[in-house]
């Protein structure tokens, strides 16, 4: 009452508000702007949004803000229900401004985000790649795919391992099944074991998580199956080790430094443990190849294993190493998806740099 | 009393573990199956308390239609991982795993995407020229630009692996592997630090905390 009376004497100033229902979300909430004048910007002491319903219920104050700021982001709100918004500007104690919404706004929810248009379309044209790519793999079994170094040495690695009379310890990582690195691991693995079968060597392989533990056993299973060994499968040398991160390098430490394995594989994603391993790997004089996606474990490896898948070499580990159609025709869609974007990236730079287009590709891209 | 004996276990073990960097040993050897068999007792309680119990059976009892009966799928996958143990129907379980795996798949490839690759490439979107307030702040600014650009683009070529990397490809992937080494480089000069820190608070314990001398 006194805000109208105020009001009405010409005390404070009015304030545009504007409320409307935040878009591409999935409902309960509304968007409440106001405009401030730019000449009261060092005089704000605070903002009150207050939020009440057509019916006339009292005013709920629902955030006070202690910056000049002139929008807020209600996410409180119920759907299919409307509300009106006040805004009251204090400055040094006082009322200075004061506005509310004429229009109700109701929040709903949308089914689609168009903020994410640009993830849709890579995801189609990534799929339609390929689909194509997958099906040219069932007729073209000589689809190119370049020599990875990291990959190569693996027959080495088993066969240097074997000849030393010494066993292969596989080492995944403190990844989950769920996490992609450590599936690239599994593929790997199957290899590393259809290698290990062939040349009757024992492969070891501590894990970190009781499911990556099985998803391994029956991974190491089929190497041996399909190198016509299954009798070698030793199903007790793919044990669970424990789920604490240092607990698993001391113990993986202890397994490298009694069992002296010939070959290292650190395949997987890896965290702080990283250099702890391959430190003691390299100590024992084993040929070590390790590979994983952890960007800040990338340098240890690098600077203290023989070989080192970096990132996606480790994707790609799978197709190189099976040849499958599946996998070959994913590896060349990638590629090709690699080179789209890479010229999106050059073609958006000389847009921003000459000032083309009013920044509609960096619109385009930005999903929040 | 008590914090005094804690102090001394702590240290003893700290010392312990630190001895293998002279070799391995038996005091090592103990602590090792120490911590490795207690983690893994703990994992066993940890996954019982905060999730079987309060998300299963707490979930069974408390939840109410649809969401009650959603919780049976969890239970007969983890389930079927148990099931390893009876042989002949050992096979359930790469039903759990594959379960697992395809989830995991099918959110990474939304997750990946909107999370890094689309905002990785906006960020890429940098004017090759930038006015600065000064020359110097000009040519650092602009320089920093196009090695973020550039940088990325020869980069994504070293990861193309449907061609040889020969001629241009060649050049263009070997500027891209070296763009990768300078910055693992400064990588691991930057955890070293972090790694360092760590030793020092593991030392200050030793000294400060068991023996008082600092």
């Amino acid at each position: 009452m006194k805000l109208i009376f105020l009001l009405l004497l010409g005390q404070i100033t009015p304030i545009v508000v504007k409320a409307v229902d935040t878009p591409y979300d999935a409902g309960g909430s509304i968007t409440v702007t106001w405009e401030l004048d730019s000449t009261w910007l060092g005089k704000i002491g605070r903002i009150e949004i207050y939020r009440y319903s057509s019916a006339g219920v009292s005013d709920s104050l629902v955030e006070t803000l202690y910056k000049p700021d002139t929008i807020y982001v209600d996410n409180a709100t119920e759907d299919n229900i409307p509300y009106f918004y006040g805004v009251v500007v204090y400055a040094d104690g006082e009322i200075f401004g004061e506005g509310r919404t004429t229009e109700p706004a109701v929040s709903s929810q949308q089914w689609f985000n168009r903020k994410r248009l640009s993830v849709l379309i890579i995801l189609l044209v990534y799929t339609i790649f390929l689909m194509y790519f997958i099906m040219r793999a069932r007729f073209d079994k000589n689809l190119f795919i370049r020599k990875i170094a990291g990959l190569e040495a693996i027959d080495e690695a088993v066969g240097r391992s074997t000849e030393m009379g010494r066993p292969i310890l596989y080492v995944m990582g403190l990844g989950y099944i769920s996490d992609i690195p450590t599936v690239a691991s599994l593929a790997i693995l199957k290899r590393v074991a259809f290698k290990a079968a062939e040349y009757n060597a024992q492969v070891i392989v501590p894990c970190f998580d009781p499911i990556v533990m099985v998803a391994a056993q029956e991974t190491v299973r089929e190497g041996f199956i399909e190198a016509g060994r299954p009798d070698l499968y030793n199903e007790s040398d793919i044990y669970y080790l424990t789920s604490d991160q240092f607990g698993y390098a001391a113990g993986v430490d202890g397994i490298m430094v009694r069992q002296k394995p010939g070959a290292v594989f650190l395949q997987g994603y890896f965290f702080a443990e990283a250099l702890i391993l391959a430190e003691t790997g390299h100590s024992i004089g084993a040929i070590q190849i390790s590979g994983t996606t952890a960007v800040t474990q990338l340098p240890f490896f690098i600077a203290s294993t023989d070989y080192t898948l970096i990132g996606e070499e480790m994707y790609a580990a799978s197709a190189y190493l099976s040849r499958d159609p599946l996998s070959l025709g994913t590896i060349k869609g990638e590629d090709y998806i690699k080179m789209i974007l890479a010229i999106i990236i050059l073609l958006g730079a000389l847009m921003e740099t000459f000032s083309i287009g009013n920044h509609i590709l960096r619109d385009f891209f930005s999903i929040f | 009393m008590t914090s005094i004996i804690w102090t001394w276990i702590a240290a003893f073990f700290t010392l312990a573990i630190l001895s293998f960097l002279y070799k391995d040993n038996p005091l090592y050897k103990f602590a090792e199956h120490v911590y490795v068999g207690s983690s893994a007792a703990f994992t066993i309680l940890y996954v019982w308390v905060f999730d079987a119990y309060p998300k299963l059976v707490m979930g069974f009892r408390e939840k109410v239609g649809m969401q009650k009966y959603l919780l049976i799928i969890p239970l007969i996958l983890s389930l079927f991982i148990i099931l390893r143990f009876i042989k002949p129907l050992s096979w359930l379980s790469r039903w759990s795993i594959a379960f697992t795996v395809g989830m995991a798949a099918g959110l990474g490839i939304t997750g990946l995407t909107q999370g890094f690759l689309v905002p990785q490439v906006q960020a890429s979107f940098l004017p090759l020229f930038v006015q600065g307030p000064t020359t110097g702040q000009t040519i650092l600014l602009t320089f920093n630009n196009i090695i973020i650009v550039f940088g990325t683009i020869f980069t994504i070529l070293y990861f193309y692996f449907s061609r040889e990397h020969k001629g241009l490809l060649g050049v263009s992937s070997k500027i891209g592997v070296t763009i990768l080494m300078i910055t693992f480089g400064a990588s691991f000069g930057y955890t070293i630090m972090a790694r360092i820190s760590l030793l020092i608070q593991r030392v200050y314990f030793l000294l400060h905390n068991w023996l008082g001398l600092v």
